[in-house]
């Protein structure tokens, strides 16, 4: 519980201050919702490259968590997102969105099936007053729990070799999307093969007065494996080579919005595959059949980009010179050897194989240069090693 | 297969109150099989008369009719089914604790103490509300239009609205568009001097609303109040001969005449889902009835949350209808007397008129006052009739009934009604003795009905009787709530027909026969 003034305390440090204040070399902080967290620790590209070849540590504590219980857990969680969470076993992790009325998307986030109606949701934004005005007429208990849990993101080729240093038996046969609770320093520590990276790795959720323990021991057991404090900056670019969205990123999270236009359903983020129309009512569905009935306005797409310029803001033109969308993520993937990019754009473009084009704007010491480089429109992650789906998971 | 096919498909009305009485019979006079399902072993709702006492007889809800739509008497035939009025046009009496009673006959005041100056601000006040309520009036029986819908027949409908005001005339436009959200209190203030005028006018604002005369939103109520025309005169108040339950009666007679079929003691427990449309409902007897179309004349709040639930809506339209204001505000006390009470300084041929206790603005407002804090009003306002002075069916021989709104006691009330009713009822009988000296002694019976009480018996969330406050925000494409302003909710199939929709309370019908032109043009109806 927070004591009364603890409003006056602005800026909130993770279970894990102590260490990673200590690593930040380069003096790199942001802001995630309350807390201070690290934009890159010593080098960027060496934090990216720990990820793709050995393995990285993000503190991902900040984020957003949510523990759903009751005898209605399922049927409000079955309302609230749009894919069909009946189909979630205990012991799953999946990931979703969640549509305002009108169908456009709110946030997207991870729900884990800790046991029968016992839910863990975790969210990008804070999600308190949108679940407890959907908590309406259920039999639901939702509790904010972003300060009991501490969490950090393990992830690379070599993270489940670590792991098994660290003595969780049997962690290699964790299949993607699955949770496994181990003993740990007089503790019980979770452990899901999820991430945000597109690679293989986990992420471990603790009791945050255990937290530097497992910071240290896992240090200490990945010491010959290459691991490596990683910040943002170097997850970001992870994220974008595996093609996953960011709220505030790639899309408005539609209860910010103010003007029209503005916010995006799923089928306009390329996210069908997570709404279950087969489900009799989910928040937004009446809108969203209205949609599929009558035609999306935006697609987002993947675009790989000739050249080598990142095409950060990118504006998007047909082959007719016409401002067709925007690009809203992007860079030079070290992995995919590409210029690569999220961009939305206006329905009907953004076809496979359409012939779309981005009009960069760069600067080299201070002198600020424009190209236009011919786009393609890609399907699947840009980056998307097997490792990512092997079980058992390959151990380096 | 081919008499499948021509058979219509039933459409369930859940209640059998005055507009699900009327609903109903416009359905099945177009042809439509319509089955209509009354919780309680009677029609009628809370527009109802019942015995309370053995041999007295009174108006159970609503005591005055003075908003039924004409329309609907004429097309339905209520006269022809047995609808009369025992009083038209009451006059309006605000009784005095010093015996100079103030007695108003529509725009000018007949006798009591009054100023010339009052007198001609009278006549043209009562005008102007006239005027305004015409424009209130004119709204009732059109469905409203959503905005930015881009469907011309709403645009015409918004646009009709626009040209009622503006054909008033710039002077009465501007007048109108300033006094629409006004509080009364200002404008009686700004327009009378007596005292007495004052607060007989300003129980108009407030009568039916958790709102004191200080409070915006009460001239509007007044129009509102004043934008019917029972028996043929336009803002005055009737009795229905045999009480207001004559009125369902008559509407039940008409609608069993078009084909309605009518099942009693039928209470609903649930609307029933088939995916994302009404399959039917189920009885609290556990017994199912299929249908595509189920039309309920229960409030927003109970049909909504209660019967559907509020998983089967939107996420952000479940929190506007849980958050819709609908705290009953307005009891209903009945005694059964021995004699015509001696109401001090009243000639006796005004005892059967409408008669106020509502001596000037101060003392409403500071009756008003608990009911922000949920505790009833120590000295409250009344409303009161004596329908037994033109109504002999009404109470035995020489013997009379009193039927009274009392505000203010908010349903919510601190404690909890079970043990504030009988303080409350001390309390009123107490003010109500000392404006009719040796009331308390011809009492031979009474009822106290406060909101809880009315929720009870009536299945009206918050016992609310207008099923949820006549305001601004809660009226024509925002009632009952925005998204759900033209009958038809979320849910395919469902439709709502009773005062929680446009164009709202008092027994006036128009939400049904809306209601009913809009379900005869959907597909689900065909």
């Amino acid at each position: 519980m927070r004591t009364r003034e603890h409003f006056r305390e602005t800026v909130l440090h993770t279970p894990f201050h102590a260490r990673t204040s200590a690593a930040n070399g380069m003096n790199l902080w942001h802001r995630w919702r309350d807390y201070t967290t690290a934009d890159a620790y010593f080098d960027v590209a060496l934090e990216y490259n720990a990820l793709r070849n050995a393995c990285a540590v993000f503190d991902l504590s900040p984020m957003t968590k949510h523990r759903i219980t009751g005898p209605d857990a399922l049927a409000f969680l079955n309302r609230l997102v749009t894919r069909d969470v009946a189909k979630l076993k205990p012991g799953r992790v999946g990931y979703c969105v969640w549509c305002d009325d009108a169908g456009q998307v709110i946030d997207d986030g991870t729900i884990f099936h800790l046991s029968e109606n016992v839910y863990r949701l975790c969210s990008q934004e804070r999600q308190l007053d949108w679940l407890h005005s959907a908590a309406l007429g259920f039999d639901v208990s939702i509790v904010e729990e972003t300060e009991e849990v501490a969490a950090l993101a393990f992830q690379g080729p070599t993270s489940c070799a670590v792991l098994r240093q660290l003595g969780l038996a049997g962690i290699e046969m964790l299949k993607p999307f699955g949770l496994a609770t181990f003993q740990f320093s007089g503790t019980e520590l979770l452990v899901s093969r999820t991430g945000f990276t597109g690679d293989l790795g986990y992420e471990l959720w603790i009791d945050p007065e255990h937290g530097i323990t497992l910071w240290d021991q896992l240090f200490t057991a990945g010491h010959n494996y290459g691991i490596r404090p990683m910040g943002t900056l170097a997850l970001e670019m992870s994220r974008i080579e595996a093609g996953f969205i960011a709220a505030g990123v790639d899309f408005l999270c539609a209860d910010r919005a103010v003007r029209t236009d503005r916010t995006r359903s799923p089928l306009e983020l390329d996210l069908e595959r997570l709404v279950d129309f087969e489900k009799p009512n989910f928040n937004g569905r009446r809108a969203l059949l209205a949609e599929k009935a009558h035609g999306s306005r935006h697609r987002l797409v993947k675009l790989d980009i000739a050249g080598n310029k990142p095409a950060k803001d990118a504006f998007i033109y047909d082959n007719r010179r016409n401002v067709i969308g925007t690009v809203t993520s992007a860079m030079w993937s070290p992995a995919a050897k590409s210029s690569i990019a999220l961009a939305s754009v206006a329905i009907p473009w953004g076809r496979p194989g359409d012939e779309l084009y981005a009009e960069i704007y760069y600067q080299k010491e201070l002198k600020w240069s424009r190209i236009t480089e011919r786009c393609r429109v890609i399907e699947g992650a840009f980056y998307d090693p097997p490792r990512r789906r092997q079980t058992p998971a390959p151990d380096l | 297969m081919g008499g499948a096919m021509t058979e219509p498909k039933r459409i369930l009305i859940i209640g059998g109150g005055h507009n699900g009485l009327v609903c109903a019979a416009y359905l099945a006079r177009a042809g439509r099989k319509v089955l209509l399902l009354e919780a309680a072993p009677r029609v009628g709702g809370a527009a109802i008369t019942r015995e309370f006492a053995p041999g007295f007889k009174v108006s159970a809800g609503a005591h005055l009719l003075h908003l039924l739509d004409p329309h609907i008497e004429k097309e339905l035939e209520l006269a022809r089914h047995g609808l009369s009025y025992a009083r038209t046009a009451l006059k309006t009496v605000s009784l005095s604790e010093t015996g100079e009673p103030l007695v108003l006959d529509g725009a000018s005041v007949i006798a009591g103490k009054v100023s010339a100056s009052d007198q001609a601000a009278l006549a043209s006040h009562m005008a102007r509300v006239q005027k305004f309520a015409r424009v209130v009036a004119r709204q009732h029986g059109r469905i409203p239009a959503r905005l930015a819908s881009g469907n011309w027949r709403e645009a015409l409908t918004a646009a009709a609205l626009a040209f009622d005001i503006r054909r008033l005339g710039r002077k009465d436009m501007r007048e109108f568009l300033r006094l629409a959200t006004m509080n009364i209190f200002d404008v009686l203030e700004d327009t009378f001097d007596g005292a007495q005028l004052k607060g007989a006018l300003a129980l108009d604002g407030v009568l039916g609303a958790k709102l004191g005369p200080r409070s915006g939103n009460t001239v509007f109520n007044s129009w509102y109040r004043a934008s019917g025309d029972a028996g043929g005169r336009a803002g005055s108040f009737a009795l229905p001969a045999g009480g207001m339950g004559a009125v369902t009666q008559a509407l039940a007679a008409a609608a069993q005449a078009a084909g309605v079929e009518i099942r009693l003691s039928s209470p609903v427990a649930a609307v029933l889902l088939d995916g994302d449309r009404v399959s039917g409902v189920r009885l609290e007897n556990g017994e199912t009835l299929t249908a595509a179309v189920v039309v309920s004349n229960a409030d927003p709040k109970t049909t909504l949350m209660k019967l559907l639930g509020a998983r089967h809506l939107e996420t952000e339209f479940a929190r506007r209808v849980h958050n819709v204001r609908a705290v009953g505000t307005a009891a209903k006390l009945h005694l059964a007397l021995s004699g015509v009470p001696n109401f001090r300084g009243l000639p006796a041929e005004h005892a059967g008129e409408r008669l106020l206790i509502a001596p000037d603005l101060g003392y409403i407002e500071r009756a008003f006052n608990p009911a922000k804090y949920r505790e009833f009003s120590s000295e409250p306002v009344l409303e009161i009739t004596l329908p037994s002075v033109h109504d002999a069916s009404l109470a035995p021989a020489g013997k009379h009934v009193l039927s009274a709104i009392v505000q203010y006691a908010p349903h919510d009330i601190a404690g909890g009604w079970d043990t504030q009713r009988e303080r409350f009822a001390t309390a009123t009988l107490a003010v109500l003795e000392r404006y009719a000296p040796g009331l308390r002694a011809q009492i031979v019976a009474s009822e106290l009905l406060t909101p809880l009480d009315i929720e009870r018996e009536f299945r009206m969330a918050g016992g609310h009787w207008h099923h949820g406050e006549l305001s601004l925000d809660q009226f024509m494409m925002l009632r009952p709530v925005a998204g759900a302003g033209r009958y038809a909710m979320p849910v395919t199939g469902l439709y709502l027909c009773g005062a929680g929709c446009h164009p709202g309370g008092g027994v006036m019908g128009s939400a049904g026969r809306n209601a009913a032109r809009v379900i005869l043009k959907s597909r689900q109806a065909a």
